[in-house]
């Protein structure tokens, strides 16, 4: 087990460890938290993989998300986002999802040995960047603007509804 | 003697000290962790140093401006007054508020100073001299050389607004709370602007990593990207939470904002966020817009610091002279102006760079022509963004508060007295 191994358990437990808080505790706001832990730990694994671009894109994105998501939770709750004991937090069809779990896991577990994953066993390259920002509008451009699209249809949508009405319009 | 390349005080310490550790027999490999963690307590003491100077110097300057004499009594010049601070703040009782989330209370004051601290991973005080220095690279010249530097810049800068949102919730008040959603309406607006602008820089200089666009800077960057500069700046010091962008503690309308329940060394912790994050923005500043550590005759690390300090004053100048903005005027001026000018300005460069390198003048063949070219159609875009601004502003003047004649807007009669007289 060398450096690397130890370095990688750990991200992973707290990955996960914030992952499971995250659903269980009873604290809207520590939900939250833990969530950012979470993809904090997500955004370690990716730097281990030397994918820093992926680290940090992931650090911009979802510190923000997470403190748009903390305001709705204040906001848009009762009692704020603190503890809700009186919640019931587990729904009845517990049976079923170990059902579900149970045949998914059996599934990818006779699946997933049958694919070949190309491995290479080199160095990553040192100017993976240019090599993203190339793919990005190279190869992959079309899907590149297609997601761009859909956020500008999500732009003018949120406008759209947010917008002051005029005189005699009708709440639409 | 040794031969030390780039002939640098810190190198040679450096390398001093390896050769230190390689003598008594140590791996190769555990050195270089050492020197990592070597590296890293440097650069935060480097930081926190900087952190009490600025605060005097703050203070200084601020009391200079208000035509006062400001610290003068703490060691000459009052150079000893933040030490004063310091022991106060820590013999400052502690307290917590009822009802205070207390694990996540005492946690953000940490994650907002380290928050801070992370910044400056990727400052380069120097060039990277190359070579080997006792069997290692000598380099660089930084607490990391990323080739994302800028990015890993706007990552971490985002996780204090989160240092913010957990302090203003724990603290179980009702400003608290107000001022950390100031705080996320006002540092994820100004992250656009400023996602925008660093996309300018990073098309101009063909690279992300810190030592790399100092060292692609020909000419200084603040020429060919003057408006991305200026947009950098002020959304620099909106991101950083510093007048007269400071909503987020507002005194004199949310008392002091997230950390208005916090005393004594917890919020130094805060305090301290705040100027070493603004001298992080002066440090980004210099390093991509001034040609870093570049300079004559002076070693890189001291021209560093020279133009960083420069920066900063400018900054503490926009602080003690502008106003604070209300809330709506914080929201228009971002969106409604800075955004539109870095999107228009993002264009004019890309359009302007490459018709330049169709006619032969680049960036590296002629950087004068090269950069004057573009701080003249920057200056251009500018007057007419100004333009725009002040058109706009006397429409919404003279439309939305059109002049009503006051109803009781009479001369009052004359009084009997006076028309006996």
């Amino acid at each position: 087990m060398t450096l690397t191994h130890i370095i990688f358990i750990v991200f992973a437990a707290i990955t996960l460890l914030s992952a499971l808080f995250c659903v269980t505790t009873r604290n809207m706001f520590h939900a939250a938290l833990y969530l950012v832990i979470s993809l904090f730990g997500v955004a370690a694994t990716f730097a281990m993989l030397e994918a820093s671009f992926l680290a940090a894109a992931q650090l911009i994105v979802y510190v923000g998300a997470v403190a748009i998501l903390i305001i709705f939770a204040v906001m848009l709750t009762r009692g704020g986002a603190g503890s809700l004991p009186a919640e019931r937090q587990f729904n009845t069809q517990a049976g079923l999802a170990a059902v579900v779990t149970v045949v998914t896991l059996f599934i990818l577990l006779r699946v997933v040995p049958f694919f070949n994953y190309p491995v290479q066993d080199a160095a990553v390259p040192v100017d993976i960047l240019t090599q993203l920002g190339h793919a990005l509008v190279g190869d992959f451009v079309l899907p590149f603007e297609v997601a761009s699209v859909l956020l500008l249809a999500a732009l003018i949508g949120a406008i759209y509804i947010a917008r002051e009405r005029r005189k005699g319009e009708v709440e639409g | 003697m040794i031969q030390i390349p780039g002939n640098d005080i810190f190198i040679a310490l450096a390398t001093w000290t390896r050769e230190i550790m390689l003598s008594i027999g140590l791996d190769p490999a555990f050195i270089e962790i050492v020197m990592a963690f070597i590296r890293a307590l440097l650069l935060g003491t480097m930081a926190l140093l900087v952190f009490m100077l600025i605060t005097w110097l703050e203070r200084k300057v601020v009391a200079r401006i208000q035509d006062r004499i400001g610290p003068n009594l703490a060691g000459p010049w009052g150079l000893l007054q933040p030490i004063a601070d310091g022991i106060k703040a820590i013999t400052k009782e502690d307290t917590t508020p009822n009802g205070a989330d207390v694990t996540i209370f005492n946690a953000s004051p940490i994650v907002a100073g380290v928050a801070a601290l992370l910044v400056y991973a990727v400052i380069p005080f120097g060039p990277n001299p190359g070579g080997e220095c006792a069997g290692a690279p000598c380099g660089p010249m930084a607490g990391t050389e990323m080739s994302i530097g800028l990015f890993y810049i706007l990552a971490v800068g985002a996780v204090s607004l989160i240092a913010v949102l957990m302090a203003g919730w724990s603290s179980n008040n009702k400003y608290a709370l107000l001022g950390s959603f100031r705080a996320v309406a006002e540092l994820l607006s100004y992250e656009v602007p400023q996602v925008l602008s660093i996309a300018a820089m990073v098309m101009i200089a063909g690279t992300m990593s810190m030592t790399q666009i100092v060292e692609a800077q020909t000419v200084p960057f603040i020429f060919p990207l003057f408006i991305t500069a200026l947009v950098f700046f002020i959304s620099g010091i909106a991101e950083s939470g510093r007048s007269p962008f400071d909503l987020v503690e507002a005194e004199s309308e949310i008392v002091a904002g997230y950390h208005i329940e916090y005393s004594g060394m917890k919020f130094s912790l805060f305090f301290l966020g705040e100027f070493v994050h603004a001298f992080a923005v002066c440090a980004v500043v210099t390093t991509v817009f001034l040609n870093g550590w570049q300079g004559p005759v002076l070693p890189p690390w001291i021209w560093f610091f020279i133009k960083s300090f420069g920066v900063f004053f400018i900054m503490m100048w926009i602080k003690f002279t502008m106003p604070r903005f209300r809330i709506d005027q914080l929201m228009a001026f971002n969106w409604k102006f800075l955004v539109p000018v870095s999107l228009l300005n993002l264009l004019v460069l890309a359009v302007g760079d490459t018709v330049l390198k169709t006619v032969g003048i680049t960036r590296e063949a002629s950087p004068w022509v090269w950069g004057m070219i573009l701080f003249a159609a920057n200056l251009v875009l500018l007057f007419a963004a100004l333009w725009a601004l002040g058109r706009s502003a006397r429409k919404s003047r003279l439309i939305k508060r059109p002049i009503v004649a006051r109803t009781d807007d009479v001369k009052p009669a004359p009084s009997p007295v006076a028309a006996s007289n």
